[in-house]
């Protein structure tokens, strides 16, 4: 009796949840798989089921692999940049003052700094969009060009050089995703036993030692964290390629990513069938990446 | 001791805890207070230079970009509270994430506390069910969810947007509550149960309460990244302009500004749309930070 009352409860809380989940993410993402295999142009009534061709067509479009490109260079840039800056900026933070007091403490102002590293974060990627448009405007009055004029130098088409533009978007990307990982870090450094720190700097391990004998291989597991959220990120980048570069990844192509071509082909060209082929490659890229990372950075794990 | 064999002690001492092969503290120091500096700024420059553009004259903006505006205009933040709908978009925004949040929070919190702490058959495979929709990209979904929200009849409303952003944050909020409700003591729920609390009644007015740490910090990610939503409403509400949250506005306006030629007017409608969000940022920023380290960690 109790024991079906405590069912009853248990299928009351999740009614509403697993319904709601079901009809508008799982039912979806299934639907997807589904209409990669069709022709379908989000009208037709019965679209005709073509096997694998669109995955064919894809293997065969030069903007998928154009596309597929510019996610390698956003998944080695975008990481690294990241990481590596916000771990500097955690270490500083919180251990950069050395040993003041008991155990260790951040420079001075690192609250200040936190707070504002991380507001980039909160804002709406159609804002960041509007901000960098003209920060990187290419003549005097841009924020950057401006400024390099002032200095005597030649302005700079940040985003309208082919070569140039997509760099240009992952560095907008890495000045709004810093501030997390700051936190992130910072976290993952503050459950370091404060011991650690104060034997190695008694033996005179200075701080760069610090930071890469024992803040670093400690944080191995926070860092691959971090790593698998970027790598994610990496497979995205639509909202702000779209609002800086425009629904075709201006200049003409050369900072399309998958998301832009998805978006375009179901909602401007009606490929819906299409679209959803691009949507499972992307899906299986997506999830390659976070197994692999997963899989291959995996170790015994350091038990404090 | 001698002074002299004082002074070898304490230069033992001193080049124990500085070898000469480092660099000296005082230059770190001061690059790492360089770089803080440098970043801070990089962060501000452009919010400050937006803030600014926006008392700017059209040709003042076009202009040399490290000038200041050569009078205080309001008309712009004028123009975008009305002629470009600013304030309709912010009021928009505001009803959907007021209640796409509760609702979030509301059927999160149920899910995740049953899921965390009751056992029965399939509770496992609920869980990974949920917290799988974290590891698929919104893209994947987003041409069948369009149809699915159009047959079940509510594309282009508010209620629509609510119920996708709801089950959008299910799998971000039940992941992070449900950790958050299995570090709740044990004994207190068994001492309502034996009191003759019933299981709902135990939710609501004993676990919530105690979780209410982990909730604020959900609720305050999931306003966030709701008031910040762009991909979703572009989408479902892509009809009627007098629906459209700001995130859309702002696009709308950015790329309007172009035609006509009310640059002014746009980085005013920007500055109106961070401020709220600023706002809430400054007041909550410890919640966000510690919560947000809490939970990464789990």
């Amino acid at each position: 009796m109790e024991r079906w009352r405590t069912y009853g409860f248990v299928a009351g809380f999740l009614a509403v949840p697993i319904v709601l989940y079901t009809v508008f993410v799982i039912s979806p993402y299934v639907q997807a798989f589904q209409i990669s295999l069709t022709d379908w142009n989000g009208i037709a009534a019965r679209p005709a089921y073509v096997g694998l061709d669109n995955f064919g067509r894809l293997l065969g479009d030069e903007v998928f692999w154009r596309a597929l490109r510019n996610h390698g260079i956003l998944l080695l840039v975008l990481p690294i940049a990241t990481i590596v800056i916000a771990l500097f900026f955690a270490f500083v933070l919180n251990l950069g003052g050395g040993a003041r007091g008991p155990g260790m403490a951040g420079v001075r102002g690192s609250g200040f700094y936190r707070v504002v590293f991380f507001f980039p974060q909160v804002l709406a990627v159609a804002v960041v969009g509007v901000l960098f448009k003209a920060v990187y405007r290419p003549d005097e009055s841009g924020v950057i060009n401006g400024a390099l004029i002032r200095l005597g130098m030649e302005p700079v088409g940040w985003l309208i050089e082919p070569d140039l533009a997509l760099w240009s978007i992952i560095a907008v990307m890495v000045w709004q995703a810093v501030g997390f990982y700051v936190v992130l870090f910072s976290a993952g450094m503050a459950a370091i036993p404060k011991d650690y720190f104060e034997a190695a700097a008694l033996d005179g391990a200075g701080r760069v030692r610090l930071f890469f004998s024992i803040t670093l291989p400690l944080l191995r597991d926070t860092v691959q964290v971090g790593w698998v959220y970027l790598g994610i990120a990496a497979f995205d980048g639509f909202a702000l390629i779209q609002v800086l570069a425009g629904e075709k990844g201006e200049p003409d192509g050369a900072t399309t990513v998958l998301p832009i071509e998805i978006w375009k082909n179901a909602f401007s060209y009606s490929k819906v069938g299409y679209a959803s082929a691009m949507g499972v490659a992307l899906f299986f890229l997506t999830v390659t990446f976070a197994v692999l990372t997963l899989r291959t950075t995996r170790r015994e794990r350091i038990d404090l | 001791m001698t002074p002299d064999s004082l002074r070898s002690v304490r230069q033992a001492r001193s080049s124990r805890s500085l070898p000469a092969d480092r660099p000296r503290p005082g230059v770190l120091n001061g690059l790492s207070h360089a770089a803080l500096a440098v970043w801070a700024l990089l962060i501000v420059a452009p919010l400050l230079w937006t803030f600014l553009a926006s008392f700017k004259s059209n040709t003042e903006i076009f202009g040399d970009a490290l000038q200041l505006p050569g009078e205080l205009r309001l008309d712009a933040w004028g123009r975008a509270w009305g002629k470009a709908h600013v304030g309709r978009y912010l009021l928009n925004t505001a009803v959907v994430v007021a209640v796409s949040t509760f609702g979030t929070m509301l059927f999160g919190s149920m899910a995740a506390y049953v899921l965390a702490r009751y056992r029965f058959p399939g509770s496992r495979v609920i869980y990974y069910y949920f917290t799988a929709g974290m590891a698929f990209p919104v893209f994947l979904a987003l041409g069948p969810l369009f149809f699915v929200v159009k047959r079940v009849g509510l594309l282009y409303t508010h209620t629509g947007v609510i119920l996708v952003y709801i089950a959008y944050s299910l799998p971000f909020t039940v992941f992070f509550l449900a950790a958050f409700f299995r570090t709740l003591p044990e004994s207190v729920a068994e001492a309502a149960r034996i009191d003759g609390a019933s299981h709902t009644r135990t939710f609501f007015q004993i676990m919530l309460p105690m979780a209410r740490a982990g909730l604020v910090s959900i609720t305050i990610f999931n306003v966030l990244g709701q008031w910040n939503q762009y991909l979703l409403p572009l989408v479902l509400l892509a009809r009627d302009q007098e629906d459209w949250v700001i995130t859309q506005g702002i696009a709308n306006i950015s790329t309007l500004a172009g035609y006509e030629a009310d640059w002014p007017g746009l980085f005013a409608a920007v500055c109106m749309a961070v401020l709220p969000v600023l706002v809430v940022y400054v007041v909550f920023q410890r919640q966000i930070q510690s919560g947000l380290g809490a939970g990464a960690l789990k």
